[in-house]
């Protein structure tokens, strides 16, 4: 029986099953969802259960996009979580509307409920073959009961669609450049908009040649300006582009004392910060720290390390929109932001708005990875909409936009020590994590103004103060994810600083804290293993007693000793694993390379062991999974966001490079099978792994531990002169 | 404004339009064929490729003017009668593409690579893509369609 402390969050919230599944015109089911479909494929995995509790084709099903008023609200599609909230709902809520179409057959048949089989929506009579279908019943549209969180759900062993490998929805679209996004959008009367952005954070316009303004006007292109936000407005996009690029050429700016900068590592250690210990289940507490004790006296080896992670970003292919209309003293906007409900409040203070008068709809975007920057976007796409009332603006900003103003993921620390006794195992261990907040993202119900999280109203007349974000004290939410070790180390000394202080914009990047935390904690375990003379695999095993955590390793171990029987030496090969936040998907991480003459490390084969609990898409999971991977060794190789006093120097893929073509290993994914089990996230457990299996490879190729990011050929030499 | 000639998909459009316009505005908003996606404006990374003359070009920069006289295709142009293309088929069968922002330019590539080559080797492969950008990690999807393909025109 659910209670009220055992219920399912998103069923809790929004209880009616209409509110989950409408049944549509042309035989079609529409899945209502809090959760956006932003590449991860979440939406193929809804339908394939909606379709298996429901008994009708997964094409029939279609899932629409979020919006307020309209669709559950189950915050944002963030935290791998999108399969445990919008996932589970939907089979209740499915499992429910089964039960009560089949009862409903059965009254207008006259039959027996038990009688009844289904088949794609059509219900028939094993007594009389009379037939009846889901949409005949439903002429009156509604089924007005309560979603039944009790309700009986099919048995894995009967399940036809889930775990089949369907096509993926919208992928027709995409091989046709049919898919709709934001940047596509067309509204009659529609205007377009570019901003002119500052130098800098901390620039303040001091003025604009107003006869670039006015010739401007004459040509019907809208200058907007509030303070030091500035934005031009045309009805031809390429208009705006080109006075967009005027108005910049016009605009003075006072540049201050420009960004502060000086060493970033020295100053994630050395600046003020708040300093927390982390109890066992990955929660900070609020207490003293503890010191870092001499290792205990029956060590008979100690070895420590520091690992040091640079900002990264996002990078959406797409540079962030927004499309905004204000009319009638109300505001209509289109996002593809991760929660259009959390960025509906924000935006209503932001702009002293009654939330009712805001109304938000979700278009996808590019790949996001967390918290870009479409909600910057949408805010802004509203303060220009503001300004010139009753037409609809699609703001697109530009790749300098992007990738000189979005949050960052914040550079990280983490420094170790561990022990070992005379048996090689861990006695003593030590983990502090030091980085800024990764919970910036414009939401009411957390730490400040939901306002102040939104870029723009930092330049507008009367500036809001920039964010300071108290430390999260949730289990694994920010710097001390994944800090937790899942090893059986005695009582782990483990340590979150939220540093203050530190010179850029910061948000949430897909794992937050867990990929600094992974890498460096999987990278020094190797470095143990070396230490008590054991294998990596065989010192992962000997420090867990979770099973599915060793068969990850164990599977990932065997696949790769098969596989790389009779290999060539030049090549190096790493592990790393971890269960991402403890609670979701297990992950063990395979990885060989080669590290060539211009010290290019060239990424040969990858495997993945991923146990996610019972999988719904092996072909979406094993995508999600394999992505995830080549970003991580895209952060991993190859990325840091740099920056001097006179701002932000990566501007574009020149100076900031990812992975290319030229260096994707062939990858080897094994699923776990464990039909029956809840779902696991699984967006982003490989990432952690993926980082500390390549330093392991790297290691193991050329015996060089690399502790800094980007291990880039610049990394490679220094390293080989140390 | 002036008169523009261009020649897409098969058919040839008069456009009326600032003759610096670059293409891509042009294909997007005036043909309203909106495949070709912006995503750098600096022929950095590949979103907006599109056939010229069979050739995979970037639409970003250049004016629209330029492209007068030749033939251009978008990815809206390469399935004929409603059926994808092999190289669309590939990617659809891979599931090679995730937001799929980058993939229109990436099947341009593909497709322009294997008219000139059927057989391409490894290297030509990556020298095709290189200033292709894929952010969600659908690389290997990628490369895997393009070994289908080589395969089956082998």
């Amino acid at each position: 029986m659910a209670t009220p402390s055992n219920r399912h969050p998103s069923i809790a919230d929004h209880p009616d099953l209409d509110q989950w599944i409408e049944m549509g015109a042309d035989e079609r089911i529409i899945l209502h969802t809090g959760k956006v479909d932003i590449g991860q494929r979440i939406s193929t995995a809804l339908a394939l259960i909606a379709a298996e509790e429901l008994d009708v084709d997964y094409a029939r099903v279609d899932v629409k996009r979020t919006e307020t008023d309209i669709d559950p609200n189950e915050g944002f599609t963030a935290g791998s979580m999108s399969m445990q909230h919008s996932g589970k709902a939907i089979r209740m809520a499915s499992a429910t509307a089964r039960r009560f179409l089949l009862a409903r057959a059965a009254e207008k048949l006259g039959v027996e409920a038990a009688t009844l089989a289904v088949e794609d929506g059509l219900i028939q009579s094993r007594e009389t073959n009379e037939t009846i279908t889901y949409w005949e019943l439903m002429s009156d549209g509604r089924f007005d009961i309560p979603v039944d969180e009790d309700v009986t759900v099919k048995a894995p062993e009967d399940h036809t669609k889930v775990g089949t490998s369907v096509l993926t929805k919208g992928m027709t679209e995409i091989v046709t450049g049919k898919m709709h996004y934001i940047h596509d959008m067309v509204l009659p009367d529609m205007l377009n908009a570019r901003l002119v952005r500052p130098p800098h954070y901390l620039a303040e316009l001091k003025s604009i040649d107003e006869a670039v303004i006015e010739r401007l006007a004459e040509n019907n292109i809208t200058v907007v300006r509030d303070g030091s936000f500035i934005a031009v407005v045309a009805a031809d996009e390429y208009a705006a582009v080109k006075a967009a690029g005027q108005v910049a050429s016009a605009a003075e700016w006072d540049l201050k004392d420009g960004l502060p900068i000086g060493e970033l590592y020295e100053a994630l250690t050395a600046n003020k910060r708040i300093s927390l210990p982390v109890a066992p289940g990955g929660a900070p507490v609020d207490e003293p720290v503890p010191p870092l004790e001499d290792p205990p006296s029956e060590a008979v080896a100690t070895v420590s390390a520091r690992f040091e992670k640079p900002y990264h970003m996002h990078g959406s292919i797409a540079p962030s929109a927004g499309c905004a209309l204000f009319r009638d003293n109300k505001l209509t906007v289109w996002t593809h932001n991760q929660g259009v409900y959390p960025l509906r409040a924000a935006m209503a203070e932001a702009l002293g708005m009654a939330v009712d008068d805001i109304h938000i709809a979700y278009v996808p975007g590019s790949g996001c990875y967390g918290h870009n920057g479409a909600d910057d976007a949408a805010f802004d796409a509203a303060l220009i909409a503001r300004a010139v009332p009753g037409k609809p603006v699609l703001l697109k900003w530009t790749r300098d936009d992007e990738h000189a103003w979005e949050p960052y993921g914040s550079a990280m620390v983490c420094e170790l020590r561990g022990s070992l006794d005379a048996d090689g195992k861990v006695i003593d261990w030590s983990h502090e994590s030091y980085g800024d907040t990764f919970m910036a993202r414009p939401a009411p119900g957390r730490a400040g103004s939901p306002a102040e999280k939104l870029l723009s109203t930092h330049y507008m007349e009367n500036p809001l103060d920039w964010p300071l974000a108290p430390p999260t004290m949730g289990p694994h939410v920010g710097v001390h994810r994944n800090l937790e070790p899942l090893y059986t180390f005695p009582e782990p000394r483990l340590v979150k600083n939220l540093v203050r202080g530190l010179p850029l914009r910061v948000s949430a990047l897909r794992t937050l804290g867990a990929f600094a935390n992974v890498t460096a904690m999987e990278s020094f375990i190797d470095e143990l293993a070396e230490a008590a003379d054991k294998s990596p695999a065989e010192f992962r095993l000997d420090h867990l007693d979770n099973e599915r955590a060793k068969d990850v390793i164990t599977a990932l171990a065997d696949h790769m000793k098969a596989d790389q029987a009779g290999q060539d030496d030049s090549r190096g090969s790493g592990i790393a694993f971890a269960q991402y936040k403890n609670v979701a998907a297990y992950c063990a991480v395979g990885i060989e390379v080669e590290v060539n003459d211009a010290a290019e490390v060239i990424l040969h084969r990858a495997w993945i062991a991923a146990d996610a609990g019972e999988v719904v898409d092996p072909d979406g999971l094993t995508a999600q999974l394999e992505g995830g991977l080549i970003q991580a060794a895209s952060w991993t190789l190859y990325e840091q966001v740099t920056y001097d006093g006179g701002g932000i120097t990566s501007r574009d893929w020149e100076t900031y490079p990812i992975i290319r073509f030229d260096n994707i290993p062939e990858v080897k994914t094994i699923l776990m099978e464990r039909p029956g089990e809840p779902f696991l996230g699984a967006g982003e457990t490989v990432a952690g792994p993926t980082g500390g299996a390549i330093v392991n490879a790297i290691y193991n190729a050329v015996d060089l531990r690399l502790r800094r990011m980007p291990f880039d050929p610049d990394a490679i030499k220094l390293a080989a002169m140390q | 404004m002036s008169e523009l000639n261009l020649h897409v998909n098969g058919e040839n459009h008069t456009i009326d339009a600032d003759p610096d316009t670059p293409l891509i505005y042009v294909l997007r908003n005036h043909l309203k064929l909106t495949g070709p996606k912006l995503g750098c404006g600096q022929e950095q990374c590949g979103a907006c490729v599109v056939l010229v003359d069979g050739e995979a070009t970037n639409s970003c920069v250049r004016a629209a003017a330029e492209f007068a006289g030749t033939k251009i295709v978008t990815i809206e142009g390469l399935a004929e009668g409603g059926e994808l293309s092999a190289v669309q088929q590939a990617f659809q069968d891979e599931g090679a593409a995730q937001c799929g922002y980058c993939t229109s330019g990436i099947i341009i590539a593909t497709t322009a690579l294997l008219n000139q080559n059927t057989q391409p080797s490894e290297d030509e492969i990556h020298e095709a893509l290189h200033d292709h950008l894929c952010r969600c990690g659908s690389h290997r999807r990628v490369l895997t369609a393009i070994d289908r393909l080589t395969e089956e025109g082998a």
